[in-house]
């Protein structure tokens, strides 16, 4: 970035409000984290963060090096891609490794399996 | 071509990629875009993907359109519910939801969608019986839960995978 480039206004208070739109979306699903009770609930709150706060954000440096440099800046879109296609997958190892140990010991009120494995044999017997 | 490019729509995203990271069209990061997008689907064929490749680009577009908005809107609502003093008159808890598809690659679309939403994780799933098990922070009607991920996503995923 040359000295001499200087932002437009209207640039500056768009990206301005993007990023810090962005920045309390990941502080209010921080808050969430420590104000909700048991894991399961605890889980949605991190989301906030990676969907529509890390979206307002990117967006935000786009506008921001796209005006400045005056040519299009894309790659804030693949931290977008990467970003959901990761997040979840460790949303979910979280989550089942958390079903797992709750159902093993019998605490949280988790459903079981279902339906038990022994119905469906108990069924499939009858069909025949 | 396709024994040199196993998989040539992930070679072709991994050259995208790379030329991206690095803001250049130089011919050497076009050499070294193509050396990886070369090499790394081997790696990929080692993991033994599902074959079947996703069809219809109008629906896949609908589909992301819809989820896009799905996300914004449950953004604005879990926001609201952490927000909102003492948290009280609400129950998070357990939906099951009967799915027909059976598709591995399009129950793994469903899985990032409904993880990636907030308010919804994916939680379990029985292969036997295609039974979905997911947890919602905020559960009014469990019916309502099960028609909005039967009719708004599998529903499309369906035409698309299947």
């Amino acid at each position: 970035m040359s000295p001499d480039t200087e932002l437009p206004l209207w640039a500056a208070i768009v990206t301005a409000a993007l990023v810090l739109l962005g920045a309390s979306l990941a502080l209010i699903g921080t808050v969430g984290l420590l104000r909700l009770k048991t894991f399961y609930e605890r889980v949605h709150a991190p989301t906030l963060g990676t969907t529509l706060g890390i979206g307002c954000i990117l967006i935000g440096s786009m506008v921001y090096f796209t005006v400045l440099e005056t040519r299009p800046v894309l790659h804030e879109l693949l931290i977008a891609f990467y970003m959901t296609l990761t997040t979840p997958i460790t949303l979910v190892m979280l989550v089942r490794a958390a079903l797992y140990r709750d159902r093993y010991h019998g605490r949280n009120q988790v459903p079981d399996s279902d339906p038990p494995k022994s119905t469906l044999i108990d069924k499939d017997r009858g069909r025949d | 071509m396709t024994r040199w490019l196993p998989y040539p729509r992930i070679s072709a995203l991994l050259l995208v990629t790379w030329l991206l990271f690095n803001q250049s069209l130089a011919p050497a990061q076009i050499l070294l875009g193509v050396l990886l997008a070369v090499s790394l689907p081997w790696l990929l064929a080692r993991l033994q993907p599902v074959p079947g490749r996703p069809r219809r680009p109008l629906t896949i577009l609908r589909l992301a359109v819809r989820v896009l908005l799905d996300i914004i809107r449950s953004n604005i609502a879990v926001a609201l519910i952490i927000l909102r003093p003492g948290m009280r008159g609400r129950t998070a808890g357990f939906v099951r939801i009967p799915l027909t598809m059976r598709n591995p690659n399009a129950l793994a679309v469903l899985a990032c969608i409904i993880t990636a939403t907030p308010g919804t994780v994916w939680v379990d799933y029985e292969p036997d019986t295609g039974m979905l098990m997911i947890h919602v922070l905020d559960l009014i009607d469990e019916n309502e839960w099960i028609h909005t991920i039967t009719q708004r996503y599998e529903t499309l995923l369906l035409e698309i995978f299947e």
